[in-house]
């Protein structure tokens, strides 16, 4: 297995169907197993057990789809983004979509340590007016903290969600379906998550939305 | 009609591993619905994690996929999260790959490998809307057939299947398949009565329903007759002559499953004779994968996988003739792309721990050897065929190799077994336990797991009843007292599900209604110990007047007939008896390669051998 390290690739990909179930663990093994079916040169970390370098920037909450994933990987041999793009491809499953490629600065930063925050559009049905759901952002929006508590390592414990909302808007509304767009910050404090904001709105039971991850917000000072 | 994207999605929000549910895995293939002319859904009763580990259902997907006019999806059984959903919404159990309802159909198979599994078929069927009973089904109905190591007693489950496939199915199910395109072709004439019938046939199929048992007034069997014309008395495993095709484009699961790697086949059958196994009994004659072959295989597999690991598969890898030149080769080009291979069955010598040595792949997991007894006398009464100087060489090797764990597996309760035989096996533990702590240091582990023999349908020991508790729980804690040592870890197997398994692999039809009467009480997933609930197989029993212990604990006479005895592994009776006189007497019979000892598959088989040609099986 080869350990060189010639070039790194930055990959955007989207997730939709069977792959939204999946872990962030699961979805690694997948890459990988697609980029040896594509014979991809990879480069393997050393020692005693190798596995190749992959590093996806934001993991993707289970149940969510996407637009925007961004995994980086190291080649211990050159290649062209776009030839890289099309053997990838075609071994990519049903629900992974190569979006873009690029090549970036074997040195450059991590973007998962530059992450600020994530744009999501939030579907959801319930039985209630656009206006109804516009009220109630509005006044959620005015709070100046929202205290809620999050599960973590086993117990429960305070947070604030409305710092975590950068922006939360009402989209539209067809036939009870209702549409919002979220920017939500990450942190070291962790990250807002839509569904959290759908709670926090009163708005529907679980599994009643879907939310697509839109767009990745990441930089040195703000993105 | 199949279930909508997003009505599913409202589903899988709500329980753990929703992956389970989805489908659309690398590899997995989605027909035209309405091109196929039979559609057949491949079921597994256990979760999907369990149920894509199954090699036998990867082969059948493949095969009957690569007709144009049949169509075969995959169903496993639902965790008790979405069985909630599923009743609470109204929804039917749905296939993964078009989502249509189990109930929409022509053919379920379910693959029975495992009689703890026997709650969660009827589940399934419920969940389909399917009626469980095979006698309440109407010609709408789809076809309900099993196949799999546990139809070699298919009794206890006689009420529910339409036919069981005994044997190996790469065969008999596309010939199953055809006659049941003909029959619905041809405007479904005559009903199921009709299409069982003719199914009926075909040898390697069983139709519990054109069977009568009669039973003695002890509750022995006093026969089992055909009830209606060409039916035969008994029935005949079916077997491959030669080994298909390697399955080389089996599903990638994305989700991560018991086994995550790729399967070779490299052999079938086994030549060593153990008389407790099953396996090694029902899966005769012996037919190895030719190397070249096997290399093949590899090649495509991992090309069109993408796995890093693939599993040579059989029920004794060190046995193949070509076996070191296997794993040289496979190693050698695949070295790249960091090849690991696993060797699931070992045997004990020193031939192995340079196996494994070639692979490296167990450093970590420790290697693994299965003693089974731990007196040589006990040894050969199992007929293991290996003295404790064949497993202290191995065990020494491989510490000397630089392994420093070592896994060992051993049986409380086998036939003729005393209190002396199990001190032996702590005796055993304490040597190989020095002989690490010498060779390598401290550090050493030896990882013991002891399982509870449970006596088998066609094998020598289904004469044999199972161990009474007390003297099992006896031996496990003797040992226990004994092997208290640093570095020595022991598992147990749990004696409720021990019990279950003894009573439905050995049990009649009239367990049909116990099975029932403990999934309506609410019995499913047995197999898990968290779910297993013994009181209410005990309660079922009882109520219908039968009592376990005949079953599972009493030593059978000579010439009592059997509930499978009209099912015919090949492997004749009068061997079988032979072979269980031998063990009480403490004889060994060696590796049939070296020897025959008229098992009776030669001639059960000849047809067979014949079509095999030149790749006929080893036996002498």
């Amino acid at each position: 297995m080869r350990t060189e390290i010639v070039q790194r690739l930055r990959v955007t990909f989207g997730v939709d169907g069977p792959l939204r179930y999946i872990s962030v663990l699961d979805m690694g093994r997948l890459w990988e197993r697609l980029l040896r079916r594509a014979r991809i040169p990879l480069a393997y970390t050393q020692g005693f057990n190798p596995h190749p370098r992959l590093q996806f920037a934001s993991p993707l909450p289970v149940g969510y789809s996407s637009e925007c994933e961004l995994l980086d990987l190291w080649l211990a041999e050159r290649m062209e983004p776009m030839q890289f793009a099309a053997m990838a491809r075609d071994q990519a499953p049903r629900g992974l979509t190569i979006l873009q490629v690029e090549e970036v600065f074997l040195g450059a930063p991590a973007p998962q340590a530059l992450m600020h925050a994530a744009h999501y559009r939030v579907r959801f049905w319930a039985e209630i007016s656009g206006e109804d759901v516009e009220r109630a952002l509005d006044r959620l929006l005015k709070q100046p903290s929202l205290v809620r508590q999050r599960q973590k390592k086993g117990h429960l414990a305070d947070y604030d969600l409305r710092p975590l909302i950068q922006e939360a808007r009402y989209l539209s509304s067809e036939g009870g379906y209702h549409e919002l767009y979220m920017i939500l910050r990450t942190g070291a404090e962790g990250a807002g998550r839509p569904e959290e904001v759908l709670e926090a709105l009163g708005l529907p039971a679980i599994g009643n939305y879907t939310i697509h991850r839109v767009r990745l917000v990441w930089g040195a000072k703000g993105g | 009609m199949s279930l909508s994207d997003e009505r599913l999605h409202a589903l899988l929000c709500r329980v753990q591993k929703p992956a389970r549910y989805v489908g659309g895995e690398w590899n997995s293939v989605i027909k035209d619905w309405g091109q196929a002319a039979v559609r057949l859904a491949l079921c597994y009763p256990e979760t999907y994690e369990i149920g894509m580990s199954n090699l036998g259902l990867a082969i059948l997907y493949d095969l009957v996929n690569r007709r144009p006019e049949f169509l075969a999806e995959r169903a496993y059984a639902p965790w008790v999260d979405m069985e909630d959903i599923l009743r609470a919404e109204g929804l039917p159990l749905f296939s993964l790959e078009t989502r249509h309802s189990l109930k929409e159909f022509d053919v379920l198979g379910f693959s029975l490998q495992h009689e703890l599994n026997y709650t969660n078929v009827l589940n399934m069927l419920d969940l389909a809307g399917i009626p469980l009973f095979a006698g309440e089904r109407s010609a709408q109905d789809p076809l309900v057939i099993a196949g799999g190591s546990c139809t070699y007693n298919p009794e206890p489950l006689a009420d529910f299947f339409d036919l069981f496939v005994i044997g190996e199915g790469e065969e008999v199910l596309l010939e199953l398949l055809e006659a049941f395109r003909e029959w619905k072709e041809g405007g479904r004439p005559g009903g199921r009565g009709e299409l069982l019938a003719r199914l009926a046939r075909i040898p390697g199929i069983y139709v519990p329903g054109l069977y009568r048992v009669r039973y003695n007034a002890d509750g022995t069997v006093a026969a089992i007759e055909p009830a209606a014309e060409g039916v035969p008395a008994r029935v005949r495993k079916r077997i491959v002559p030669v080994l298909g095709p390697v399955p080389t484009r089996p599903i990638v699961p994305a989700l991560q499953v018991v086994h995550d790697r790729g399967n070779v086949e490299i052999q079938r059958g086994c030549s060593r004779g153990c008389r407790f196994c099953q396996a090694g009994m029902i899966y005769r004659p012996i037919r190895e994968r030719p190397v070249p072959e096997v290399l093949r295989a590899i090649d495509d597999l991992l090309a069109c996988t993408g796995y890093s690991e693939v599993a040579l598969v059989s029920l004794s890898s060190s046995d193949h003739s070509g076996i070191a030149e296997i794993i040289s080769q496979a190693m050698a080009r695949h070295a790249e792309e960091g090849l690991a291979i696993s060797l699931p069955s070992l045997r004990i010598d020193s031939f192995s721990v340079r196996l494994a040595e070639m692979i490296q792949a167990t450093r970590k997991t420790g290697l693994t050897f299965a003693p089974e007894a731990g007196s040589q006398r006990l040894r050969d009464v199992i007929n293991k065929g290996v003295t404790e100087e064949d497993l202290l060489r191995t065990t020494e090797a491989a510490f000397a190799s630089g392994w420093n764990r070592i896994k060992l597996y051993f049986m409380l309760g086998l036939p003729t077994e005393t209190d002396e035989d199990v001190l032996e096996i702590a005796r055993l533990i304490r040597e190989i336990r020095a002989q690490g702590r010498a060779l390598r240091d401290r550090a050493v582990e030896i990882g013991v797991s002891v399982a509870t023999f449970v006596p088998k349908p066609h094998t020598p020991f289904q004469w044999t009843g199972l161990a009474p508790r007390e003297v099992v729980e006896h031996r496990q804690s003797l040992l226990r007292e004994q092997t208290r040592l640093r570095g020595v870890e022991l598992g147990w197997s749990d004696w409720e599900s021990t019990w279950l398994e003894a009573v439905l692999s050995r049990g009649d039809r009239r367990l049909g209604a116990v099975i029932y009467r403990a999934w309506r009480a609410g019995a499913r997933f047995d197999a898990w110990s968290e779910h297993l609930r013994p009181e209410l197989w005990r309660e079922a029993l009882a109520a219908e007047g039968l009592k376990a212990d005949f079953y599972a604990h009493r030593e059978r006479e000579e010439g009592e007939l059997f509930p499978w005895e009209h099912i015919d592994a090949g492997v004749s009776r009068r061997f079988l008896w032979r072979e269980y006189r031998k063990a009480r007497e403490g004889r060994l019979s060696p590796d049939c390669r070296a020897g025959c000892h008229d098992c009776g598959i030669l001639s059960a088989l000849a047809e067979e051998r014949a079509r095999a040609g030149e790749h006929a099986w080893g036996c002498p």
